[in-house]
């Protein structure tokens, strides 16, 4: 919004749950943030944290027994939570899309890269002719880089990296607004990766795209994201522009996080680690998530939930350290 | 080659392959059993490597490269088709059964997945005890306080609680450490860490990279840390070999593999490591395509097809791994 760019996507004070034999997990709670039309927001943080499941929730396929307890998911205007399977069916590929960690279990091995993409064509345009499909795919292919000859193979025949860029090939062929990538290159090697991320910087541009990024990958997010929100426990504790995220890192959590991660550009032989483990979310501590492993916790944050505040232009943190400084 | 170094670094060598292959038949039709050559992968394709005692040797590269198989062949979890293993001075592809149990309690090994390696069925005090029971080292009694000791040292605290835990109600990192623990209850003297973190969440990560080093000093070890992440290698190695398809390409010390990488590989591999810096830029110079099978690997240099430089010779021999500063190997023909 503050870059003049419309937003395309609101996610307001959204909660998530999943009942389950002792209790209820809270994998969000309360989560608000907004995704401007080309921006590429990164969801970062450790297992556990509560991203994958907001991301699956943002094209509603959150499988029960997760549900949304509150909150609204606001697409150009829409509420996403309220529309029907129809209209659903007709969002997803068409205007928000999703790809996933690993390709091999997302593409259908008895489907040819044609028939996937066939298949993915005419099931949101019906009235396509074959012909034209088919040269849609072809051209698709050409941008991902990969020969046009693969359309008659099967997901086995090709590399890890080449499905990787089928997924995201079938993600886009509609020409969606967004792209929801969930790990995307976890299980890519490091030049594959290398590549795939190229990759998706070239069809950012070409197809004008919008990102959210779910990452545990520092170095991935960093190269990709223009803005980062750092989830821990279910909540946002800090969302920044990337460069104040990493240059100036607010919250403690974020601050362990950039530090614990090797860095091949420092000469450091130290590692700064960060003991302790993300909490149960069944019975989550009552103030702040992070109180019970933080180095800096005062007896404020065991017992009230920080807000998140602004402390720069667009630079928020849930985090009782700064909230003198924000005026309270 | 391997004396000359002996006596020009003054440490000695305690693991080293001579001429080392590994090869994986394939399960061939009936019409290949009457052809001349049974179709292979060729895993590990005549290595020569020497670990030196008391370093942390990081052998990296990506997946199919055989570095996994490199590190199980040197603690002959696999036959090797051909070459030799020497541990301390000694061929240990000629021990025998009796000899190979006494050599497996001086050599362990950590694999990636803590959840795999460890029984469902073992309690974390079992699983840390079973190789002292296996080795018959010790009564009942002073197992169990070694047990408890080696524990609080890696950092399963407190002890005698966590001793009685299953796998199923450890988190991933306190997994990691039973298993770190029950490779190192024998006091062994060598370690392979197979990418030891690869599957731990980006803090548990910090957590095993810092112990690894804490135990190295106090248990006086020796590592081959195997992993596909150079920033991780950075941390904790002193010597890092890189493999493609089989061969190790480049070997040289930390320092200088940052610095002053020779091999076209290894500057690739660098250079995509992602930065966690988004003001750091990338040399954007990286090589076409994916590794090629191992079954049927390019003739020559078996890079030269991803290769930005490659030139005529590189199709033709296997380059040597010749010496491009002192100390420093690479396997490119290129200066």
């Amino acid at each position: 919004m503050k870059t003049g760019a419309e937003t395309i996507l609101r996610v307001n004070d959204l909660s998530i749950c999943y009942p389950i034999s002792i209790g209820v997990v809270r994998a969000v709670e309360a989560v608000s943030f907004t995704l401007a039309d080309g921006e590429a927001l990164g969801l970062v943080g450790e297992s556990g944290c509560g991203k994958s499941t907001l991301g699956l929730s943002l094209l509603k396929l959150l499988r029960p027994p997760g549900r949304v307890t509150n909150g609204s998911i606001m697409y150009r205007g829409i509420n996403v939570l309220s529309l029907d399977r129809r209209s659903l069916l007709a969002l997803r590929g068409r205007s928000i899309s999703m790809i996933f960690q690993n390709p091999l279990t997302s593409l259908n091995p008895l489907f040819t890269v044609k028939q996937h993409f066939l298949e993915t064509i005419r099931f949101h345009d019906p009235s396509m002719p074959r012909g034209k499909a088919l040269a849609a795919a072809a051209k698709m292919l050409a941008t991902l880089g990969i020969e046009e000859k693969r359309l008659g193979e099967y997901p086995h025949q090709l590399s890890g990296g080449m499905r990787q860029r089928i997924m995201i090939g079938l993600a886009l062929i509609m020409n969606p607004d967004i792209l929801i990538a969930d790990e995307p290159t976890t299980s890519l090697d490091v030049i594959v990766e290398a590549g795939f991320t190229e990759l998706l910087a070239t069809l950012r541009r070409v197809y004008k795209l919008s990102i959210i990024l779910i990452t545990h990958n520092l170095g991935l997010v960093a190269e990709i994201a223009d803005r980062i929100a750092v989830m821990y426990g279910g909540k946002i504790m800090e969302i920044g522009p990337a460069e104040e995220i990493f240059a100036r890192p607010l919250h403690p959590y974020t601050q362990g996080l950039i530090n614990c991660v090797p860095n091949i550009r420092l000469d450091r032989k130290e590692l700064v680690t960060m003991p302790g483990s993300p909490p149960d979310l069944v019975t989550p501590p009552a103030g702040c998530r992070f109180a019970p492993r933080c180095p800096k916790v005062m007896p404020v944050c065991g017992e009230r939930l920080p807000d998140l505040m602004d402390h720069a232009p667009g630079h928020k943190a849930a985090c009782w350290l700064y909230a003198r400084k924000a005026g309270e | 080659m391997l004396a000359l170094r002996k006596e020009g670094r003054g440490v000695s060598t305690l693991v080293s392959a001579v001429d080392l292959v590994k090869d994986f038949p394939l399960r061939g039709s009936l019409f290949d059993a009457f052809s001349s050559r049974r179709k292979a992968v060729h895993a590990v394709d005549k290595v020569n490597l020497s670990v030196d005692e008391g370093e942390v040797l990081g052998l990296a590269g990506e997946s199919g490269s055989g570095k996994s198989t490199m590190g199980r062949l040197l603690l002959r979890l696999l036959e090797p088709t051909s070459g030799r293993i020497e541990y301390a001075g000694r061929d240990i592809t000629t021990l025998d059964a009796r000899e190979l149990a006494a050599f497996r309690s001086r050599a362990q090994i950590v694999f990636q997945d803590p959840n795999s390696s460890l029984s469902p069925r073992m309690s974390v005090g079992q699983a840390i005890t079973h190789p002292l029971q296996i080795h018959g080292m010790g009564t009942a009694a002073k197992q169990k306080a070694r047990v408890l000791d080696l524990m609080e040292k890696v950092g399963l605290s407190p002890a005698e609680f966590l001793y009685r835990k299953y796998p199923h109600q450890l988190s991933g990192g306190q997994s990691q450490r039973v298993v770190i623990a029950r490779a190192l209850i024998t006091r062994p003297d060598f370690l392979v860490a197979d990418e030891p973190i690869a599957m731990a969440d980006v803090s548990v990560r910090a957590l095993i990279l810092q112990l690894m080093q804490q135990l190295k000093q106090e248990m006086g070890l020796t590592y081959l840390f195997i992993t596909h992440d150079l920033a991780t290698a950075k941390y904790l190695c002193d010597r890092i070999a890189v493999m493609y398809l089989g061969r190790i390409v480049e070997l040289a010390s930390r320092d200088e593999l940052f610095s002053q990488a020779h091999h076209p590989y290894t500057k690739a591999l660098l250079a995509a490591v992602p930065v966690p810096d988004p003001r750091a830029r990338r040399d954007k110079n990286l090589p076409t395509g994916e590794i090629p099978s191992a079954i049927d690997p390019p003739a020559g240099c078996h890079f030269h097809p991803r290769c930005p430089f490659a030139r005529a010779e590189c199709r033709q021999a296997r380059p040597p791994l010749r010496e491009v500063s002192p100390g420093h190997l690479s396997a490119c023909i290129l200066q």
